[in-house]
């Protein structure tokens, strides 16, 4: 019975070891710790081209994360990118002015919302639509503009 | 002559069919026995014991090797375009999608899964199996499902661990030897890695590598020729089955779950 015990006890430890190891790769490797806020309140943007923005990419005000974009979507009316972007609750003092911005983290990095603050005393709620968008720049597109400039100045 | 050749590969095409046959059989009755687990969970414990603790160190030791390689290996490349920072995802993902399972699975194969091939073998070598059914007890379930059972439920904790230690381990090398930054090392990790995508894919990974490694070896055992030179070649092929099974399906699955 003894060493029935002994092997239980064991048994025991690795399982918890193993748990301990998941708990480990989900909380500290992975974004689990960050990805389950389905709390905060939702914003809409229209963009003209979104770039490579996905799903879960970080919406950044003045260089911090106060949310990540949830989804992006295609209007077939309008031609335009719709992104779902979810606000962090503690930041609920977006004027409703606010230029939506869509950059790039360094010159290969992944492409971020940023949020610029207007002057408006109103605030966005749950649901508004961010009026002000400026599009993602296109790599291609800025050297193709660049060379067009150059060719047509001389 | 022709019809000769013909013969035998006819001969030996019924007899792979045969084995798959009495091995989707012998897992059909593996599944069967569960009951038998959950009224003597002291079988199932030994079994976890035998394949999983007692592979905790070496799993322990590969993964930190692993992981410390990786370190260095990703370091010198990722260096060249000055993205060092992002060191952890490589490491992380790397280790978590791909080499955490696999490694993981060929390890307990050859440790764990050549020791139930070799078990099961001279278990029907000295007809101890028939000795059972003699006695009117299911050899495949009293003695097959808890050992299948134990493979199953240590396959993914002893993954995790790999992936655990292997993710210290590129840290130690990354941020303790070659000075990567601790914060962007961590940070950049966690918004790379997703939960759902990398780790719950991983530990389903794991899971099925589990099902295969501990099902061939058992199989082996249990259809090896009962004696010495049978069970020695059983054993021989139930590592070289498993690790081919695990690296064959392994793309499989990579191409089923990572592939957007």
């Amino acid at each position: 019975m003894g060493k029935q015990r002994g092997i239980e006890i064991l048994v025991g430890l690795f399982m918890a070891t193993g748990f301990v190891a998941l708990f480990f790769l989900a909380m500290q490797v992975s974004n689990l710790s960050a990805a389950v806020n389905s709390e905060g309140y939702r914003l809409t943007a229209r963009f003209s081209n979104v770039g490579s923005l996905k799903a879960r990419s970080p919406v950044s005000m003045a260089g911090v994360r106060v949310g990540r974009v949830e989804d992006v979507s295609f209007d077939k009316e309008t031609y335009e990118a719709v992104v779902t972007i979810r606000i962090d609750p503690g930041v609920d003092t977006i004027p409703d002015d606010t230029f939506a911005n869509v950059f790039t983290a360094g010159l290969l990095g992944e492409q971020y919302v940023s949020l610029e603050p207007g002057g408006s005393p109103e605030y966005l709620r749950d649901g508004d639509e961010i009026a002000h968008t400026q599009s993602a720049l296109i790599l291609e597109q800025m050297i193709g503009q660049f060379l067009f400039s150059k060719a047509g100045g001389e | 002559m022709l019809l000769d050749g013909l013969a035998r590969l006819g001969r030996s095409g019924l007899g792979a069919l045969e084995r798959l046959g009495r091995a989707h059989l012998l897992l059909a009755g593996m599944l069967l026995g569960v009951g038998e687990i959950l009224r003597r969970p002291g079988l199932l414990a030994a079994q976890v014991f035998n394949i999983g603790v007692l592979s905790m160190l070496i799993i322990g030791v590969s993964g930190l090797f692993v992981g410390m390689v990786l370190g260095l290996q990703g370091y010198y490349v990722l260096a060249q375009f000055g993205a060092a920072e992002s060191l952890g995802v490589m490491v992380a993902a790397s280790l978590v999608r791909e080499l955490g399972p696999v490694v993981t699975a060929l390890l307990v194969a050859g440790r764990a899964g050549s020791a139930l091939t070799a078990e099961i073998g001279l278990m029907k070598a000295t007809e101890q199996l028939s000795g059972l059914e003699m006695m009117a007890v299911d050899p495949v379930r009293r003695i097959l499902t808890p050992r299948f059972f134990g493979g199953l439920i240590a396959m993914p904790l002893l993954a995790a661990m790999f992936s655990a230690v292997g993710v210290l381990g590129g840290y130690f090398v990354g941020v303790g030897l070659l000075g990567v930054d601790s914060g962007s090392f961590w940070s950049q990790m966690q918004s790379k890695v997703d939960f759902h995508e990398d780790i719950v894919n991983g530990v389903v990974k794991s899971a099925v590598f589990g099902v295969v490694v501990t099902w061939i070896a058992l199989f082996q055992g249990h259809d090896s020729v009962p004696t010495s030179e049978g069970v020695s070649r059983a054993t021989t092929r139930s590592v070289v089955h498993a690790a081919l099974a695990v690296l064959g399906l392994d793309f499989v699955l990579t191409a089923l779950m990572f592939g957007d």
